[in-house]
């Protein structure tokens, strides 16, 4: 290792900029910037992006044996969210100086990271209700606190997804509370699927904020405001109760309530499982890649097709 | 290298309601305007944010720098004479 991986900032600049994120102000694309920051924002954002857009498969995989037309439409339109929700924030990626074509190279080539969750398989329709349920009242959690970010580009794009993920959450737990209705066989389809997504979805705020090594920089900086420990309790605390509303169990026999501290205390995540699934070694991480890039290379010739249009309108209209 | 990096960025600006201020919505990759404004659509204002849209190439725009911010925007607070309060008005008249 020749050099340094951490850049010498100018100590005026980077001791304005600081007071600047004390005072609660939010950055700007043109302001001046610590180079962490823009690599960490950078970090952050693609691999929120990456997550929104891998997010589209497992739940495309149902829209065509979504058992009514009320739930097709809704999960195409679910779907579509998920594709805008990624392009909102590869806009705001673009702001920090990243060509967003570099971006989707590094996650056709496997070498970008996205949501652990989404390498788990979706194996009967009850997972379209726990997804919307568990997966996307996660995001929302992660994603209230994002909105208030000191990044402004990426804040806004938040503010601008929340508005969207609501939809998400309540047509989940739709699904899931009319299956907890339903036949006895309907009940276990959605037991089983809550006990196969509830761990992964704990995962999904990321480790331990004693193992989490970006997490002291985001909080310093105001990227995140809250830790990943206090956002998956906040998770949990909001969901047990939900659980117990439509009748299901939660795969956790330490799950119990504290009311001293008013939270539901749960038991040990297995991390291993989760490094495991973040190193590439998850049950679909092959398959959700091989998927990506098959869309990639049969929208080839969408692409080349809208330039040979806007080429010849071009020439067309200069000609006129 | 892909094709798509021919696409230009074009910025996206949208209108909540006649009448009212153009925001800034967002930006977007398009091969042209008109390709721009279909992709706006998809993409800014599926849920009726718009009444209009802009779309804008970004090469297009002229933005001043963060750092000019103080004097660029001085705005002039030693000229009382720009506010009407600074003009007297004989007393018990109603002045608008």
């Amino acid at each position: 290792m020749a050099q340094t991986t951490v850049p010498q900032e100018d100590p005026a600049l980077l001791a304005a900029f600081e007071a600047r994120i004390a005072a609660g102000e939010s950055i700007e694309p043109k302001d001046w910037m610590p180079e962490r920051y823009r690599k960490q924002l950078t970090r952050m954002m693609a691999q929120h992006a990456h997550s929104e857009i891998v997010g589209m498969l497992p739940e495309g995989n149902w829209i065509t044996r979504a058992p009514s037309l009320r739930r097709k439409m809704s999960l195409i339109a679910k779907v579509q969210d998920e594709a805008g929700h990624g392009l909102y924030i590869y806009c705001g990626t673009e702001t920090l100086g990243v060509d967003r074509h570099d971006l989707f190279n590094q996650l056709l080539d496997g070498s970008a990271k996205y949501s652990s969750i989404f390498n788990y398989p979706t194996l009967s329709w009850a997972d379209m209700g726990v997804i919307g349920w568990f997966v996307d009242g996660a995001a929302i959690v992660n994603q209230t606190v994002l909105a208030k970010a000191s990044y402004g580009p990426y804040a806004r794009a938040m503010v601008r997804i929340c508005k969207e993920e609501n939809f998400h959450k309540r047509q989940g737990f739709e699904i899931c509370a009319t299956l907890a209705k339903g036949t006895p066989a309907q009940k276990e389809m959605l037991q089983d699927a809550v006990n196969r997504f509830w761990w992964p979805s704990l995962m999904m705020f990321g480790p331990s904020d004693k193992d989490s090594p970006n997490s002291a920089e985001l909080l310093k900086w105001r990227v995140k405001r809250k830790t990943n420990d206090e956002l998956r309790q906040r998770f949990v605390n909001l969901t047990v109760p939900q659980a117990q509303a439509i009748g299901v169990t939660l795969p956790d026999p330490d799950l119990k309530y504290n009311a001293e501290t008013k939270n539901w205390e749960f038991g040990e995540i297995d991390w291993s499982e989760f490094w495991e699934v973040v190193q590439g070694n998850g049950p679909c991480n092959a398959e959700r890649l091989a998927a990506r890039n098959k869309a990639h290379d049969d929208g080839q010739w969408v692409r080349e097709a809208a330039l040979a249009h806007a080429a010849k309108r071009s020439a067309k209209s200069s000609a006129a | 290298m892909s094709v798509e990096q021919s696409w230009p960025l074009w910025e996206v600006f949208t209108q909540g309601n006649q009448g009212e201020p153009f925001e800034h919505a967002g930006s977007l990759h398009a091969t042209d305007a008109e390709h721009a404004l279909q992709n706006a659509r998809d993409v800014y204002t599926r849920r009726g944010e718009a009444v209009n849209l802009w779309v804008v190439p970004s090469s297009a725009i002229t933005a001043s720098a963060p750092s000019d911010a103080g004097p660029f925007f001085e705005p002039g607070n030693e000229k009382a004479y720009r506010h009407p309060q600074f003009y007297k008005v004989p007393q018990g008249v109603r002045v608008f």
